[in-house]
């Protein structure tokens, strides 16, 4: 629809400054392959269509980012601790259905069925730590039956068809002052929240131990399997406030939202530079994983390519990044 | 068998000035080598010397830098694995490439299976199998899982696979760094056929009293080079010297003694009493006061490494009591442990005892993690602070704090397990062979350290399987046999002899530890 014809090449020469550039951000870039794939990918976008690097498009890839950045951070916590979550994204139908059913259906307050929705996933998430923990599964396994129980009680709960969420609700889909996304936000807020538990917190440090080697974590006095229980309810903490985000921008919530999703969240962990053996990955780089596939599907469909090319083009994109960043290393 | 002087036999393998560098460290700088055909060839060096670099770079894993390798006198490139074996180089690495849950054969032809009509001859295979495992002294019929054998038996069908290559230079890493001595009575039989069939043996060990045992030649390496070659039979305290540098003037520098006196009058730190695990081990009772070193000796499998792990509380037990400072531990919780100041250091220094690919820091830092957390925030600049401060007082030889622990040597890799528990204000620490794998130099730096800790009142229990190490460090021993204390020996009446003889003592003989038939159920 709106491809530029101009010669790509020709204005990027221009365009960023010259020998401008200080080392440091060279530095930044090699250091971080999802980082310069992200600035690559924005920079050719920004050439190529007129009406990508706008402000309005680019909320728009952001509030499109959202709900798969804050399920990943939720992921990231798994995979950084050396397991697998793969119930986010019917933990998060789950629980935007929750959503409906306290505040449209018992006609609860807003605030209450908000604080209950979130509840349920994290009681969800709850169930998937202690299988994991006490009962032993693997988290495959474990949150592969939590995909399927998850999503079922969603279609229970709301008898199969879309509930209807109140008007006061919807904010939280929309946009403040005109034009801020509140999907944004809280996208942001939870990508802070994530750093500070990776980072700074007992768990978050427990996490990079038990991943990096677990029997040394165990032998150094900290309680893997307590550890393992909170990890997995943080990620239905994080994956039920994603599923409410979700609901809020579509007006309703559906029992078939978020599917697949997880698929996408894992996606943009590993994009992120984590390495599904455990003990690394950051919340940063699962952001730029995320945005990744926001800006990708975004600029696919402002370029017109078929939406079945278009996963054909994000596969790719997830080898090509993984590969890249292991050879990177290898180096 | 003395060995004659040998003959001026063929070549098999040289190399000539190998340089290898990696990001910020040379690792080899220069290595002159050459291995003759029906010659064990020692190579010896502490850790971070250079020998595992130039295995790398002789089995293909590694390309060197600068440098020329010649097999028979013809210049060749060894670019990775497949290319060692085509040139008849094979290599028994420290960890086994081997399939736990296939079989021996299948192990032994893993994806060079013979074939009949495109479809594997498990016959033929497992005929071959047979009479490649005949030739190592394996009794165990070619069907059974390589998992089901021990670390010998597992160790001979490496053997068996670089034989069945058609190698002529067999390179092995430390191959009796694992076995009990009795295994490796067994490897160097193998070992001397070998030589006697005229293959080349490239023999890597830290123990010292086996290079006469079984080495023809010796070519020691130091900070990547190699600073000489000397027959197997030279002294001992020469090769150390070629080693490290300078002399050691005294190996065990325990002052046993004066211990003994401190001891006597101290309060036990640590005291086990009637513990008990079906199957495992039964009555076991000790004390450990402060200010004391108690070895734990015994055979490999005697279930000494099982009970300093339920007494740390990694493991359950059945019945008994841990007592640590008069306070009773309740069983099963490494965190109750810590809290009450005991320590572990395991025995798979990589497997148990560390996070690899994490920084030094974040290593010596794991186990205070909960210490340092103030309203569930980690206080990361003081815990930073505090590795400093122990890395410092050990002597860690890092670039950093932030280098990742898997690069540093074997001895180093040590001193960060235990000084996160030093950092942890662990009294009672208990060392699992503490200096498995490090070279001489920082074994004494180790023994130091032990004298350190005792003399500031701490108490440490060592388990080791190395006989001079237990004689020479501890002031009290308890030998271990079959899951039971089999004697307590003071320092001054023990002796090897005395340590072996309860260590097998109760044990039928043919019982002891058979490697290579199948355990299992």
């Amino acid at each position: 629809m709106a491809i530029d014809t101009q010669q790509p090449g020709h204005r990027l020469d221009k365009r960023p400054g010259g020998s401008g550039p200080p080392n440091r951000v060279r530095r930044v870039l090699e250091d971080n392959g999802a980082l310069t794939a992200l600035a690559v990918l924005v920079l050719v976008l920004s050439f190529w269509t007129g009406n990508f690097f706008t402000t309005t498009n680019l909320l728009n890839v952001g509030v499109q980012a959202a709900v798969t950045a804050i399920l990943a951070f939720g992921v990231t916590f798994a995979i950084v601790s050396g397991g697998i979550d793969l119930s986010v994204g019917s933990v998060a139908a789950f629980s935007g259905v929750m959503l409906g059913w306290f505040t449209t259906t018992q006609g609860m307050p807003v605030f209450l069925g908000v604080v209950l929705a979130i509840l349920s996933g994290t009681a969800a998430g709850l169930v998937n730590g202690i299988l994991i923990s006490y009962g032993k599964l693997p988290p495959f396994i474990a949150t592969l039956a939590m995909l399927s129980a998850a999503r079922g009680l969603a279609q229970v709960v709301s008898e199969g068809s879309p509930v209807v969420l109140p008007d006061s609700l919807t904010w939280i889909g929309k946009t403040m002052g005109e034009w801020l996304p509140v999907p944004v936000l809280v996208m942001i807020a939870m990508g802070l929240l994530a750093a500070l538990v990776l980072n700074r917190t007992y768990s978050g440090r427990s996490m990079y131990a038990i991943g990096g080697n677990e029997e040394a974590a165990h032998l150094s006095g900290i309680r893997v399997r307590r550890q393992k229980l909170v990890i997995y309810t943080l990620v239905g903490t994080f994956a039920a406030i994603a599923g409410i985000v979700l609901a809020s921008r579509l007006a309703s919530a559906q029992p078939t939202a978020a599917n697949g999703y997880e698929l996408d969240a894992i996606a943009a962990v590993v994009i992120g530079g984590a390495s599904l053996a455990g003990g690394v990955g950051k919340a940063s780089g699962t952001l730029i994983g995320a945005l990744i596939l926001a800006v990708l599907r975004n600029g696919l469909n402002l370029l017109d390519v078929s939406a079945f090319w278009q996963q054909v083009v994000i596969g790719v994109v997830i080898a090509l990044a993984v590969l890249l960043d292991t050879l990177r290393r290898r180096a | 068998m003395t060995t004659p002087d040998p003959p001026p036999a063929r070549e098999l393998l040289r190399t000539e000035g190998i340089r290898k560098t990696f990001p910020g460290v040379v690792a080899l700088d220069g290595v002159d080598f050459d291995l003759r055909a029906g010659e064990v060839h020692v190579l010896l060096g502490e850790n971070g010397a250079g020998k595992s670099t130039l295995i790398k770079v002789l089995s293909g894993t590694y390309r060197a830098d600068a440098g020329r390798v010649l097999r028979e006198g013809k210049a060749v490139r060894i670019t990775g694995a497949e290319a060692a074996e085509k040139l008849g180089i094979g290599t028994i690495h420290q960890e086994f490439n081997l399939v736990p849950h296939l079989s021996i054969a299948e192990n032994l032809f893993l994806g060079r299976q013979p074939r009949r009509f495109g479809l594997v001859d498990r016959k033929k295979m497992e005929a071959d199998a047979k009479v490649l495992l005949e030739r190592v002294g394996v009794t165990a019929p070619p069907r059974t899982p390589v998992g089901k054998l021990g670390i010998a038996g597992r160790q001979m069908v490496e053997i068996a696979k670089a034989l069945s290559l058609r190698t002529r230079v067999l390179i092995m890493d430390e191959p009796t760094a694992v076995l009990t001595a009795e295994e490796v009575n067994r490897l160097f039989v193998i070992v001397r056929k070998l030589r006697a069939e005229g293959v080349g043996i490239v023999f890597i060990t830290h123990h010292l009293e086996e290079i006469a045992a079984i080495g023809d030649r010796v070519t020691v390496l130091r900070d990547g080079r190699s600073v000489g070659q000397v027959s197997a039979r030279a002294p001992q305290d020469e090769l150390v010297r070629m080693m490290v540098g300078r002399s050691i003037e005294q190996q065990y520098p325990r002052e046993t003694v004066q211990a003994e006196q401190a001891a006597a009058s101290a309060a036990p730190l640590l005291r086990v009493t009637g513990l008990h695990k079906k199957g495992v081990f039964e009555n076991i009772d000790f004390e450990v006061r402060a200010g004391e070193v108690v070895g734990i000796a015994g055979l490999v499998g005697a279930g000494r490494t099982e009970v300093v792990r339920a007494v740390f509380g990694a493991d359950d037990y059945d019945a008994g009591r841990v007592e640590v400072a008069g306070k009773r531990l309740p069983g099963g919780d490494v965190w109750a442990s810590h809290a009450a100041g005991l320590g572990l250091v395991p025995e798979d220094r990589k497997g148990q005892g560390l996070l690899p690919d994490a920084s030094v820091a974040e290593n010596l830092g794991l186990v205070t993690l909960r210490e340092a957390s103030r309203g569930g925030l980690v206080d990361r600049a003081g815990q930073r602070k505090a590795a400093s401060r122990i890395a410092d007082r050990l002597g860690v030889r890092m670039a950093g704090l932030d280098q990742h622990v898997r690069t540093l040597s074997g001895g180093n890799q040590q001193k960060v397990v235990i000084g996160k528990w030093l950092l942890a204000n662990s009294r009672v620490l208990i060392l699992d062979e503490p200096t498995r794998g490090i070279d001489v130099g920082a074994k004494v730096e180790i023994y130091q350290l032990i004298n350190e800790l005792t003399a500031s009142g701490h108490a440490v229990l060592m388990i080791s399987s190395d006989l001079p190490e237990v004689l020479g460090m501890s002031d009290r021993i308890l030998v271990m046999s079959q899951g039971r204390i089999a004697g307590e020996l003071t320092a001054r009446e023990a002796t090897q002899d005395a340590v072996m003889a309860l260590a097998v003592g109760t044990s039928a003989p043919g019982t002891s530890e058979m490697e290579d038939s199948p355990r299992g159920h």
